[in-house]
């Protein structure tokens, strides 16, 4: 069922505004992230869309429906927590069949109905035992198959990953996506972690203190970031933001492209659907992500300062007359400390946004 | 190896502490407790004991040469009826004011002023604890005037003068009043207890749909059961033992408000028969003894 929220605002009692304003429409069936730094309020959107909290001003729909002034319990919502939030003492049977219980669903059924979703969750051998006798993935699964046992319109799950450790968590991330396709309900789910929304989500929101930064899927989030928050935020190095200035072009340049934008004193040609969209005097900030930098003759040079193995690739960082710059090398080619390398951005990886108020220069 | 232990620091474990003190050292200076403890607290016990089996009095010929009687003030003590009508007052008062009184009250108190705005639930967790830390002589004044007769406080707010609570309502009276006096502490534990109760549990029962008696019954309660426990036999136990209302009532109306404790008193002391109250106080104590063990085997059962 599609989720809208029209100018959502909400003040907390102490004078904090976790939303400020925000609209959003989540598409029907669709798994989408909200995805921020602590503290962006998207854990307060997870709940006021839940009915946790209710919307100082602004409307929730669900479906057709207006659920602004609606209790939890009639929003038709199933809502994972951070915690699990297992009853301790229910057995897995009892807990799954818990929502059906408070429905008034006759005994028999319950129990039937808590088998079918424990038994396509994979946890038919554990259904007479309590939570604190699962591990920490099928605590996670129970909680799961709580939420759906009452077959909701919507699921949240609040940050669903971050209780398993490293290796359970990209198992359970596969699991989740796959489970998300099949079962092909709504989800919405809050994660601080942008690998994670990257992995899972069909689309993203970016938030930053109560707004949204930028929605889009995670090729558009993570290719072309709207804002420089969101391009600081995405990616698991993150991207160098050079400041720079828009020159004239010189040379060939001149007539070719008309101008260049000018970071730490070497010359970049601005991207030719933006041309228009620049004059020379403007102040710029070039986003470059470290996988973009190829290394070429004439490039921004710098000297090799650290180098840090990633595995496959290795992150190098370079002092430049500027700021510092970060580049990726493959495997068996990294540079030794202090000697000098020239990196430029490769063809069409370079976005450039507005100095003033961080925002991407788009084609017109 | 020999000459390696060498390098780690002596150390002797019971025989010299450090400081270079020994173990004569160490008891010096637990003998001071000791004492205290054995004249004021193991001393008196054993004379209880040993005067349970006489018949002592406080004065007369048997005071001066008492005579062991046996466990006859014990076979006595349970065929007697004012002692088996004080008992059933104790358990009614235990009933009353500690188990219902005091839990329902104290959980009601701390289950509701969780969501109260911040200067009300000040306010009334002042004015509880406020009568739970008056010194008993003090309360109990307060209730005699409270419920007197001639002018008292209640008989003016209900046009009701010259009703004699305490005479005509006796135990009603020191139940209510037991109550007011005690729910502090199960209020307090209450609420630490409902502290402890995961937020995300109650909403997991809201969004499931539960309403306030469901999210008490399936999600409160059982989290908090062990404190319940613990709760309640720490107010029964006080209760039982509660001396104060001898300080209202002396047990008048003829004996009809005197418990347990207030009955061992008026045996002992104006009703002269030591050797008697000894035994009925050791009776006490092993009830008390069966409660607290009861409340052991229940907390095990449950770990």
């Amino acid at each position: 069922m599609r989720v809208s929220l029209e100018e959502v605002t909400k003040v907390f009692d102490g004078g904090v505004t976790a939303l400020d304003g925000l609209s959003l429409d989540i598409e029907d069936g669709e798994f989408f992230a909200l995805l921020g730094p602590s503290g962006c309020g998207k854990t307060t959107l997870l709940r006021t869309i839940a009915g946790l909290e209710t919307a100082s001003s602004g409307a929730v729909r669900i479906g057709e429906r207006d659920v602004t002034r609606l209790a939890p319990g009639e929003r038709d919502v199933a809502m994972v927590f951070q915690d699990y939030a297992l009853f301790p003492h229910m057995t897995v049977a009892d807990n799954i069949a818990y929502p059906l219980r408070i429905k008034k669903v006759g005994r028999a059924e319950r129990r039937a109905k808590a088998a079918d979703t424990g038994a396509s969750l994979s946890l038919a051998g554990l259904m007479e035992r309590r939570p604190a006798q699962l591990s920490g993935g099928q605590q996670q699964r129970v909680a799961l198959a709580r939420a759906m046992a009452a077959q909701p319109t919507v699921f949240l799950l609040d940050e669903p990953l971050s209780n398993l450790d490293a290796r359970l968590r990209l198992e359970a991330r596969t699991f989740l996506k796959k489970l998300q396709h099949d079962l092909g309900v709504t989800t919405v789910f809050v994660t601080h972690d942008q690998a994670e929304a990257l992995a899972l989500a069909d689309r993203i929101a970016v938030m930053e203190s109560g707004r949204i930064r930028q929605v889009g899927t995670a090729r558009e989030v993570f290719q072309r970031p709207a804002n420089v928050f969101v391009a600081g935020f995405i990616g698991s190095t993150p991207m160098n933001l050079l400041h720079g200035e828009c020159v004239a072009g010189d040379g060939e340049a001149a007539t070719a492209w008309g101008h260049q934008v000018d970071v730490a004193g070497v010359r970049l040609p601005v991207p030719e659907e933006i041309v228009t969209e620049l004059n020379p005097g403007d102040k710029v900030i070039v986003g470059v992500r470290p996988e973009y930098f190829a290394e070429t003759e004439d490039g921004i040079g710098g000297q090799v300062e650290i180098v840090e193995n990633l595995g496959t690739t290795s992150l190098v960082t370079l002092t430049t007359e500027g700021p510092r710059i970060q580049v990726t090398v493959p495997e068996g080619r990294e540079p030794a400390p202090g000697t000098t390398m020239h990196v430029s951005p490769q063809p069409g990886r370079m976005l450039v946004y507005r100095a003033d108020d961080g925002e991407l220069i788009d084609a017109p | 190896m020999a000459e390696e232990t060498g390098l780690l620091p002596q150390r002797s474990l019971g025989g010299e502490v450090p400081g270079g003190g020994d173990r004569r050292q160490g008891l010096a200076f637990v003998v001071p407790a000791l004492v205290l403890i054995t004249v004021f607290l193991i001393l008196p016990a054993l004379w209880t004991l040993y005067l349970g089996l006489t018949d002592y009095r406080l004065t007369g010929v048997q005071a001066a040469h008492p005579k062991v009687v046996g466990t006859s003030n014990y076979t006595h003590a349970l065929g007697d009826k004012e002692f088996r009508d004080a008992l059933g007052r104790t358990l009614l008062f235990v009933l009353g004011s500690a188990i219902i009184g005091q839990n329902i009250l104290g959980f009601v108190l701390a289950w509701t002023l969780r969501s109260a705005r911040r200067w009300v639930r000040t306010l009334v967790e002042t004015l509880v604890l406020l009568a739970w830390i008056l010194p008993g002589v003090v309360v109990a004044w307060l209730w005699i005037a409270f419920l007197k007769d001639q002018g008292g406080t209640l008989n003016t707010i209900l046009h009701t003068p010259g009703h004699d609570w305490w005479f005509d309502h006796p135990m009603g009276s020191l139940i209510v009043f037991n109550v007011w006096r005690g729910t502090a502490f199960s209020m307090m534990l209450f609420a630490a207890a409902l502290s402890s109760v995961p937020p995300s549990q109650l909403e997991s029962a809201r969004l499931a749909g539960a309403g306030s008696r469901q999210q008490l019954r399936d999600v409160v309660i059982p989290s908090i059961r062990g404190h319940i426990l613990t709760n309640t036999l720490l107010i029964s136990l006080w209760t039982f033992n509660d001396f104060t209302p001898y300080l209202i009532t002396k047990g008048e109306p003829h004996g009809a408000s005197a418990v347990l404790p207030v009955y061992i008193y008026l045996t002992a002391l104006p009703g002269e028969r030591l050797g008697f109250a000894s035994a009925i106080s050791l009776i006490m104590l092993v009830i008390n003894l069966l409660l607290a063990l009861a409340y052991i085997r229940i907390l095990r059962r449950r770990a």
